[in-house]
């Protein structure tokens, strides 16, 4: 098993969706090489601890139960720690506003690291080639400049001013419109990104991903919409969604090495990738080890 | 012999029939993953698996005949030299910094694709490989050790061809170097030889890769005859392998990217070394114009280009001269130039028609490109005037084989002036030439063939100074922005102004100039007893380049493109001059 850093440990870490987490059952998932057992306890509040042979679709025996994993509640998702979590998960305040569709889009399993994931989710650029006809299409290639920057009063990485030109948006969109997004990274292994509403050009829609590192090079991505849309059903949302990333998996998984190499001369950035460079510093500045390969020295 | 990934033996990694056209074919050697393709002039790259960029798998990607398209951002890299040509995420930019993938060594032969780890060994054929007519068995992938595959192939034994249902052949083993054994099998009068080879794809996987000595008459029987002996072997050895303790895995490493390519903006310093060409074909290719085929020495192949590129062609009597390069994507053996013969005066070109022969040896530049190619136009229009051609026809040839939309018209004074015609024949239905149109005429053309400008739409031009000129103004006439019309500068006629003073320290020679209105940074520098290297004298050659240390430029020259400006990074001492107060250069 692999050591996990202490930052790594301290974070609140993403397991499942609340409402697909029955009361009173057992459910199992692995989270940064560790087995846990998790369920609802009658009052519906999470309840998560290390699993020591529990199976899946078991009946809990709650006395039975020996140290319980820290666990909060936050946009629809079980978190839990192995260390000393935050008081509070990170901020999404349109979260609430009351008027938003808010839904879960599904857990996905991905062979590669959470980092991978997250830098993936920042990326403009493939999305003519990965996401041809929706997010993007050629020609219209071209990643504008835009501003990056590392909050140090919030200690995250935020990527403001990207524009590019798609061809259908959102599912309530008709037709090719350039688009203007807000990148945030909040969390290690969480991003959220803010992109024009076709419905209401005061409002933004908010997508949000976060990741499960179940080992190094393994991850889930839990995804999160919380949309201005008055006409689509959540059924038909989260099919977009689900397509969206259904045709991010299979590049992900082909991506070698499959940690986030932290060392600039890994790889070949341009301008394009001046977000995943912030993260990536920003990563190494905070002494993440898990999900990367460090830089030497 | 254990095995090692800095082995440097050859081994066979494919058969030539896993690179059907526009293929891209995944393959693994000593534990490094290789994407292996075939262009379609035929020649056959090895390269690690990996985009530089963001480490995709290559074998996902595209082959467009010429060049590999990375899956995941498009990047495009070039047929024999894996160099980057494109990133569409900046499609004005030409990429400045010299992306190159790794590539490992590639042969053809005997029906096999053959490769090496490195570099260290040329390639040899087995011994005795210029005695049969060989034919390449189907591969037999396996879960053993390369070593125990080895020890167990001398004990194999089948029929020749001629006698597959005669009693059981007699067999000769004879182990050749490396992971080969020549095996031959005796049935009565009937003899066949054959020669295996195993690939150690890692430490405990291997591929066997039969050759027979001939051709049989019946390939189906004789190739399943082979497949179910091989793959009783296979059983066995994968029985026997499972338990072993398995092997570890080799751990081929990733090269590190340079420090220039791993930093921040993307601008080099574009000093280009240079290096020797042979004029392996001088022809007139139009009247008044001579095709010049240049390719390097030792068939080696020329470095990455991308369409509008140029080279400085460094002439006998000591000139530097510019000329662009014509060629297709991928096409890296040779490049192809168009020299305009000049009855007057002592101009470069004229040395060029005049005095270079077939054989002759000169000195080029690395390709650089001033005139970067968008390929995120809804619509192309390529205008050319004269041997203003030689750009626009790379990029046509770029844009026709990425079935981009394009058109090229071409303007001359009559059907004898138009160069290439071989070429611009291959662009079918693309090419529209205006012969001997008066000067108003052009205009009017020009006018009809830009039409109103609407997003996405772009044009090149090259072509004599009016021309230039007919197609800016028209553009501008008809709404096109500054930055849809794209022409380049061989010459430098903008009128410099050298009106400014200012001083410059020179960083390495520890002296401090003061350069008054009227004198260039160069003139001074050589009133001062400073050798400094320099050309052409009016900023376009790019002989007096200097690296800039601190100080604001004002930049005077046609060499350095907008960004390379931009970066403050260079410049050229002949008619730049400072903005600021100050200049530190890196003299």
């Amino acid at each position: 098993m692999t050591a996990i850093d202490k930052v790594t440990r301290d974070l609140w870490q993403v397991i499942a969706a609340i409402d697909e987490t029955p009361p009173g059952i057992v459910q199992v998932t692995l989270l940064l090489d560790q087995q846990l057992a998790f369920t609802r306890d009658a009052a519906l509040r999470p309840v998560v601890w290390r699993r020591n042979g529990e199976q899946i679709g078991d009946v809990v025996d709650f006395e039975a139960i020996g140290e319980r994993l820290p666990v909060i509640e936050g946009y629809g998702y079980i978190w839990t720690s192995f260390g000393n979590p935050p008081a509070e998960l990170f901020p999404i305040p349109e979260y609430a506003e009351a008027d938003r569709k808010n839904m879960s889009c599904g857990s996905i399993g991905l062979h590669v690291s959470a980092p991978r994931a997250v830098e993936n989710f920042l990326d403009m650029g493939h999305f003519p080639y990965v996401h041809t006809d929706i997010l993007g299409a050629e020609p219209h290639t071209e990643v504008k400049e835009y501003d990056v920057e590392v909050s140090e009063e919030r200690d995250e990485v935020l990527a403001t001013r990207c524009r590019f030109f798609q061809p259908r948006a959102a599912l309530s969109a008709t037709e090719g419109q350039e688009v203007e997004y807000v990148y945030r990274v909040p969390h290690p292994f969480c991003s959220v990104l803010y992109k024009s509403c076709p419905e209401d050009d005061t409002r933004r829609d908010v997508i949000a991903i976060f990741l499960q590192p179940m080992t190094e090079e393994r991850c889930r991505a839990h995804l999160l919409q919380s949309m201005v849309d008055s006409v689509s059903t959540i059924t038909e949302l989260r099919r977009f969604q689900q397509t969206i990333f259904g045709q991010d998996k299979p590049i992900l998984e082909n991506q070698y090495p499959k940690r986030l190499p932290l060392d600039p001369r890994s790889e070949t950035p341009i301008r394009a990738d001046k977000s995943a460079i912030a993260y990536r510093r920003w990563l190494s500045q905070k002494g993440i080890t898990y999900g990367v390969i460090p830089q030497a020295g | 012999m254990a095995l090692s990934v800095s082995d440097p033996t050859w081994f066979p990694i494919a058969s030539s029939a896993d690179l059907p056209l526009r293929h891209v074919y995944h393959g693994q050697l000593l534990g490094r993953e290789l994407a292996v393709w075939r262009a379609d002039d035929g020649n056959v790259n090895v390269w690690e698996n990996r985009c530089l960029h963001r480490g995709v798998r290559l074998s996902i990607g595209v082959n467009e005949g010429a060049e590999l398209k990375c899956q995941y951002h498009g990047w495009r890299y070039a047929n024999r030299s894996a160099g980057c040509t494109y990133i569409p995420a900046h499609p004005a930019d030409a990429p400045a910094r010299r992306i190159t993938n790794k590539t490992y060594p590639a042969v053809e032969a005997f029906g096999l694709v053959w490769s090496a780890g490195n570099e260290d060994v040329p390639f040899a054929p087995f011994p005795g490989a210029d005695s049969g007519d060989w034919f390449a068995l189907r591969p037999m992938p396996l879960n053993a050790p390369a070593e125990a595959v080895m020890a167990a192939l001398l004990g194999y034994a089948f029929q020749p061809a001629t006698a597959l249902d005669a009693p059981a052949a007699d067999m000769q083993a004879e182990p050749l170097p490396g992971f080969a054994v020549r095996l031959t099998a005796h049935a009565g009068a009937e003899r066949q030889a054959a020669i295996f080879f195993v690939q150690p794809v890692d430490a405990a996987r291997s591929v066997i890769r039969g050759l027979l000595d001939t051709t049989p008459a019946d390939r189906l029987a004789v190739l399943r005859h082979h497949n179910e002996r091989l793959d009783k072997l296979r059983t066995r050895l994968e029985r026997e392998a499972a338990r072993q303790p398995a092997p570890a895995p080799l751990q081929p490493s990733f090269d590190k990217v340079s420090v220039e390519l791993s930093t921040m903006p993307e601008i080099a310093i574009p000093r280009g070394t240079t290096l020797n060409v042979v004029v392996k074909r001088k022809w007139t290719t139009a009247d008044g114009i001579i095709g010049f085929e240049l390719a390097g020495i030792d068939d080696n192949h020329l470095p990455t280009f991308q369409p509008g590129a140029h080279i400085d062609v460094h002439l006998p009597n000591g000139l530097i001269r510019q000329y662009s390069i014509t060629n297709g994507p991928g096409e890296l053996l040779s490049y192809v130039i168009g020299v305009k013969q000049e009855n007057a005066g002592k101009g470069g070109s004229k040395v060029l028609a005049e005095t270079v022969r077939e054989g002759d040896v000169l000195a080029i530049s690395e390709p650089r490109n001033n005139f970067p190619l968008r390929r995120d136009a809804t619509r192309t229009v390529l205008l050319a005037g004269g041997i203003g051609i030689t750009p626009l026809l790379s990029m046509a040839r770029f844009l026709d084989k990425s079935s981009l939309p394009y058109e090229l018209h071409y303007f001359v004074r009559s059907g004898e002036h138009v160069a290439f015609r071989e070429q611009l024949d291959l662009l079918v239905g693309k090419v529209i030439i205006h012969t001997g149109l008066p000067p108003d005429a052009v205009g009017t053309t020009i006018a009809t063939t830009l039409g109103a400008h609407s997003r996405a739409q772009h044009v090149y031009v090259c072509g004599p100074g009016p021309m230039l000129e007919t197609v800016r103004n028209t553009a501008a006439g008809l709404g096109w922005p500054e930055e849809a019309v794209h022409f380049e500068y061989f010459k430098n006629d903008k009128v410099i102004d050298a009106s400014s003073t200012f001083e410059v320290e020179l960083a390495r020679s520890a002296m401090t100039l003061q350069i008054p209105s009227g004198k260039t940074i160069l003139e001074v520098m050589r009133d001062n007893g400073l050798i400094v290297p320099s050309s052409c004298e009016q900023g376009a050659c790019g002989t007096c380049l200097t690296t800039v240390m601190e100080g604001e430029v004002d930049h005077q020259d046609v060499y350095l493109n907008e960004s390379e400006k931009r970066s403050n990074t260079c410049m050229m001492t002949c008619v730049s001059r400072a903005r600021s107060a100050r200049l530190v250069l890196d003299i």
